[in-house]
């Protein structure tokens, strides 16, 4: 896989979360998404920078162009030193919540997305890595 | 403060949302359609949302709640608008919004709200002088 291009956004504040979603609707505009597969990827960018800003105390966001074999897409890295997820087969049941959420964000990311990579390690913080494909 | 502007129609309450909102002008809006439903005893709330490029779970969510809270203070409420592609990935992420009335557009949308209420949107309840009466009282001046 080789990146055509790259961007780090600060995840720190809820306009950080809105600006997310505008960068990564540019990027899979031009990309040459689907207008169903842009919306995809941007609400599930949203879902996985809200956990960042609110269970993981913000973190960054990588937003990056890349291409494999022809193929084209996004992927998009969500990154915190929060305290991280116990038990993550637990968080990605739906309805599953420690705060007052629907508990969908992280379950629904993975629906949403093509490819789904979450990394968390007790007090050190948590990785989401997800990548859609055009 | 920021905020998302709420017009009075008779007795119903109209919202377009035209913005990207960040977490806390939901939360605002959610409270501040509270506010005007029982200080204007509305009984309908139109909630627009086709400007909305996306519904997360989080406006997904406040959506819910503005159904829900409408209901508790007596108003019913529609939401319009919502895109193919939005529709799809609300199913998608898990989000069916239960409870909730939509209808294709604004029009639509009024058509349910009047029925669902009984009301034709203006200050006067059913029954009372019909807006035709008026009209010929103006065409004779
Ligand atoms: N970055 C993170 N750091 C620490 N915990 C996390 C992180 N992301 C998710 N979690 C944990 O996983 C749970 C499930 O996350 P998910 O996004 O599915 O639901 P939610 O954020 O609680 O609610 P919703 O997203 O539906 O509003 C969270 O309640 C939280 O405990
Ligand atoms: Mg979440």
């Amino acid at each position: 896989m080789t990146v055509l291009r790259c961007e780090i956004v600060p995840v720190r504040s809820q306009q950080d979360v809105v600006a997310v979603r505008q960068s990564v609707r540019s990027l899979a505009v031009a990309q040459g998404l689907s207008l169903v597969d842009q919306t995809k990827v941007v609400t599930a960018a949203s879902e996985l920078a809200r956990n960042t800003l609110d269970h993981g105390g913000g973190g960054t966001a990588r937003l990056e162009a890349v291409i494999d074999n022809g193929r084209t897409g996004l992927r998009l890295t969500f990154e915190d030193r929060g305290p991280g997820i116990k038990d993550v087969d637990l968080a990605l049941t739906d309805g599953f919540t420690t705060g007052n959420g629907l508990g969908l964000g992280l379950g629904g990311a993975k629906r949403l997305s093509n490819e789904f990579d979450l990394w968390s390690r007790a007090g050190e913080g948590t990785r989401v890595t997800i990548t859609r494909w055009r | 403060m920021e905020r998302i502007p709420i017009l009075r129609m008779g007795q119903f309450l109209i919202v377009s949302i035209q913005v990207d909102m960040h977490d806390r002008l939901a939360l605002t809006l959610q409270s501040d359609l509270a506010t005007r439903i029982s200080e204007t005893g509305a009984r309908g709330v139109l909630l627009d949302i086709s400007s909305l490029e996306i519904v997360d779970s989080f406006i997904g969510r406040m959506i819910s709640n503005i159904a829900g809270t409408s209901r508790v203070l007596d108003a019913e409420t529609v939401v319009v608008g919502i895109q193919p592609a939005v529709a799809i990935t609300l199913v998608e992420l898990g989000l069916s919004l239960p409870g909730v009335r939509t209808a294709l557009n604004v029009e639509k949308g009024m058509a349910m709200l009047r029925h669902a209420t009984g009301f034709d949107g203006h200050d006067a309840a059913p029954g009372s002088t019909p807006l035709s009466e008026s009209s010929d009282d103006s065409a004779a001046v």
